[in-house]
């Protein structure tokens, strides 16, 4: 009812036909949309859709190479952040960086403070002001805090609040949700409910349908840099969305295995690290897939590094195939058998301005040393096998991975660790920020390993890809394995308490 | 599939038609544009400035840059993994100092420039200790050290000056090949030169240090010892710094505390002006033997042509700053041509295209 009612308003933001190139890379071709006053309009696609590449046109990061901008009929440019603020655009990022040293109200005024008559920053000015945005949000928020220790949804909130008052009439919220928790979510969206209705133009970017289709008045599809279509969310279902997100239907359900488990490879026992996680006992048979479920901050990811000897274990060991590893030493791991393709692609998998090549050879600068010297045939031809292989999209060895999708990316990261032919395999996050085409087919990898025998642990926060891909499930809680589940005995239930520490019968 | 819109910028394949995909070009990189440089001032100084074309100038100016070049070569392979090294020219000082006290002791020759170079070692150490294994800034740790180590050196020698080396050593120094011109001290300098190219283009410790460069986090992700590396680096710096001392002490007779002052400054100069990257990850040796030896003949031209030494340094700064631009704006030519090309051919596929 409100939908349709919205739906009609005028069309407030209009962009047609925004190019935007890097290099050689085109990472939108046509950026297409309309967003009308009083509406939110949800913008769909794939990772590498372009989605983030048309919002930092309107952010005004990148310059557009090409298109038409009209904001209220009249044209608009946005070849700064200056020319985006002044045409009434704001944009939510997924973790706002405020300035932890300054107060809620400062961070909303800064650079445009309230003066009194001695030209001096009116601080009780400031603070009512603040104040009354709060209000007019309808969220309780102390103006006269200082913003470190804000929750991520709490900085969101202040860059709402500030959007606001610089009288923003497009909000663009980039995935404003993944790091919210549910009750977080909730709030965000009865916030931008509110502002819809008072006439504000929501641009929402997400991966979950969920949140679009309880959100969004009216849904943009966008596929390989190219604007697709726009339906209205009463009129289109989850499955139709996906459909044009990828343009062909996804096989969602994971690659079916029968797993044959082999002997014991990787066996962690009494692993420990103070303050941090404890008394860790478990193992992963050769072609076996264990995953590490649980909460975010539950200690996975650095049960994972003391493996790998990133960090440094205080007590226990870790043995692959029977050989002790020294603890707080990669390069024991690598050298017994252990790859690690960590959780953040960008700052610990790649090194961003390196080529293709170069990174995916990076674990192997000593193999293919002679006499000290690198052979660099040898380094691009088995670079280049293993892009092959793992269908990595790029148009040449020497580009930096930094112009590829994070679907390409996270190839390139597995490339290089699959090169060293490893015996195990520690996943963090295999899919995080991952495509859905591209999800399924990492999917179907390390599916397709752990049937070559190799032992598989992989730490992941997405319930689906847990109960879809393991062998076991071993769920932590507060730096303990609260609970080992056999495939059969794992559910989203039993999971998700384990993980929680709640006891079944609480529920 | 059909229903949708006619992809008219395959996405997979990106634009292989429009846009050349440019590899490494051993003729178009930065490097490259170094050496054009280097040979078209080269060139320009020949004809115009009397006198440089001889072999007296080719002597002049190699002996001239030895130590700026010794020095440059560490001083690469430090700025390329992110890092700075400001104390070489003190260590230089400090060993000129301890090779002239040593010798005026009574020691013998040898034995003072082995001391000489040991006391270069032990600063490297003490440098690579506090950046590497206790993890300080470099920036902060040798801008102490360029003051300490100096200290130290006035500490040594004082304010005298040790002057009565052996002649057929300090001969050796400004020896040179035959009547080439060209000095007997650069067959060990172009040694160097090789070393330090090999490790860093053609070994996987070098691979290491471009990773660190750009991130230490995935460096440190694929197994490479960051610590030991940069270790090994301000090792390598400060032996090196001391050769260079040990060099200007017997080429120029004189063992002196404030040998070699200011010359860090140089150095840097030189190895950025050769295409290093200040931020870490890029640069290449041949850029930085172009680097050192541009800035050296220009310095050697301008002195033969009476300008005095506050021109000279202008000129020194002035072709920093250019060399620090040139790439930004470059590449902001590059992607103005890249969308107006990229604009065309989607005009004409666009014009090509029914509807």
């Amino acid at each position: 009812m409100e939908a349709s009612a919205a739906a009609q308003g005028p069309v407030l933001l209009a962009v047609h036909g925004a190019l935007k190139t890097f290099g050689p890379v085109v990472a939108l071709a046509d950026g297409t949309i309309e967003l009308r006053a009083g509406e939110i309009l949800a913008l769909c696609g794939e990772n590498g859709a372009g989605k983030s590449t048309l919002v930092k046109i309107l952010a005004g990061v990148h310059a557009p190479d090409a298109g038409t901008f009209t904001m209220d009929g009249a044209p608009c440019a946005f070849r700064s952040v200056a020319d985006s603020k002044a045409t009434g655009i704001s944009v939510i990022y997924q973790e706002p960086t405020l300035f932890p040293d300054l107060s809620v109200a400062e961070n909303i005024f800064i650079g445009r403070q309230p003066k009194n008559r001695l030209g001096l920053i009116d601080h009780a000015q400031m603070r009512r002001d603040a104040a009354s945005l709060f209000t007019r949000l309808g969220v309780p928020m102390n103006p006269g805090r200082r913003a470190e220790g804000l929750s991520i949804a709490d900085q969101q909130l202040i860059e709402i609040a500030k959007a606001i008052s610089l009288d923003a009439k497009v909000l663009v919220m980039d995935e404003p949700t993944a790091a919210l928790s549910g009750a977080e979510v909730e709030r965000l969206f009865k916030v931008a409910r509110a502002l819809r209705d008072a006439g504000a133009a929501i641009l929402f970017i997400s991966h979950r349908f969920d949140e679009v289709f309880a959100l969004a008045d009216r849904i943009t599809v966008m596929r390989d840099g190219r604007y697709i279509s726009t339906h209205r969310t009463t009129e289109t279902s989850v499955a139709a969305i996906v459909h044009e997100m990828v343009g062909r239907d996804v096989d969602a359900l994971f690659p079916a295995r029968n797993a044959e488990p082999g002997p014991i490879v990787l066996q962690v026992s009494g692993l420990g690290r103070r303050g941090v996680f404890r008394d860790i006992d478990f193992c992963v048979r050769a072609g076996e897939i264990v995953a590490l479920a649980g909460l975010v901050g539950a200690g996975r990811t650095e049960v994972a590094r003391a493996i790998f000897g990133i960090d440094k274990s205080t007590s226990g060991t870790v043995s692959v195939n029977g050989h002790e590893l020294a603890p707080g030493n990669p390069q024991s791991a690598i050298a017994a058998g252990i790859g690690f393709v960590p959780e953040d692609r960008r700052k610990q998998g790649l090194v961003m301005d390196l080529s293709v090549a170069r990174n995916t050879a990076l674990t192997l600068r000593r193999r293919f040393s002679r006499f000290g010297l690198i052979d660099f045939r040898a380094e691009k031809r088995t670079a280049a096998t293993w892009a092959r292989t793992l269908q990595v999209k790029i148009s040449s060895m020497d580009q930096a991975v930094a112009t590829l999708s994070g679907g390409n990316q996270q190839k390139v990261v597995l490339a290089k660790w699959l090169a060293t032919e490893p015996k195990v395999l520690i996943i963090d996050e295999p899919t995080r920020g991952i495509d859905v085409g591209t999800k399924a087919e990492v999917h179907r990898l390390i599916a397709e390993l752990a049937g070559h025998g190799m032992a598989i642990l992989m730490i992941s926060s997405e319930l689906p890809e847990v109960l879809g891909m393991a062998d076991r499930v071993l769920v932590m809680h507060e730096g303990l394995i609260s609970a080992a589940l056999e495939r059969s005995e794992a559910t989203p239930e039993s999971v998700m308490h384990a993980a929680t520490g709640s006891k079944e019968a609480a529920t | 599939m059909s229903e949708h819109a006619t992809v008219a910028v395959d996405t997979t394949a990106p634009l292989a038609d429009v846009v050349p995909v440019r590899g490494p070009r051993w003729y178009a990189g930065r490097d490259a544009t170094m050496v054009y440089i280097l040979l078209a001032f080269l060139a320009y100084a020949a004809l115009s400035i009397p006198r440089f074309a001889s072999p007296v100038t080719t002597g002049f100016l190699l002996l001239d840059v030895v130590p700026t070049l010794l020095i440059a070569m560490p001083m690469t392979l430090i700025i390329v993994t992110g890092e700075i090294d400001l104390s070489v020219a003190s260590i230089a000082g400090l060993s000129s100092a301890v090779l002239g006290v040593a010798w005026a002791s009574g020691t013998g020759i040898w034995v003072s420039i082995f001391l000489a170079l040991g006391a270069g070692l032990l600063a490297g150490i003490f440098n690579g200790v506090l950046v590497a294994y206790v993890g300080l800034p470099s920036l902060a740790v040798t801008i102490g050290t360029l003051a300490l180590f100096r200290g130290l050196a006035l500490v040594v020698i004082g304010d005298n000056a040790v002057a009565n080396f052996p002649n057929e050593i300090t001969a050796l120094a400004s020896a040179k090949l035959g009547t080439s011109g060209i000095p007997l001290v650069i067959l060990p300098v172009v040694f160097v030169v090789l070393v330090f190219g090999l490790v860093l283009h053609h070994t996987a410790f070098g691979r290491g240090l471009y990773a660190m460069g750009y991130s230490k986090d995935a460096a440190h992700f694929v197994g490479i010892n960051v610590g030991n590396s940069k270790f090994w680096l301000y090792v390598a710096s400060g032996l090196v710094s001391a050769a260079a001392g040990v060099f200007w002490t017997l080429r120029y007779t004189s063992a002196r505390s404030d040998n070699a002052s200011g010359l860090e400054l140089t150095v840097i100069a030189a190895v950025l002006l050769g295409g290093v990257s200040i931020f870490g990850g890029k640069g290449s040796i041949p850029g930085v033997l172009a680097g050192v030896l541009l800035i050296g003949s220009l310095n050697y031209a301008l002195r033969l042509g009476r300008v005095s030494d506050v021109v000279l340094v202008t000129v020194t700064g002035l072709l920093l700053i250019a060399s620090v631009i040139a790439p930004s704006v470059s590449a902001a030519v590059g992607r103005w041509r890249h969308s107006q090309r990229l604009r065309r051919h989607l005009a004409r596929d666009q014009g090509a295209e029914p509807g």
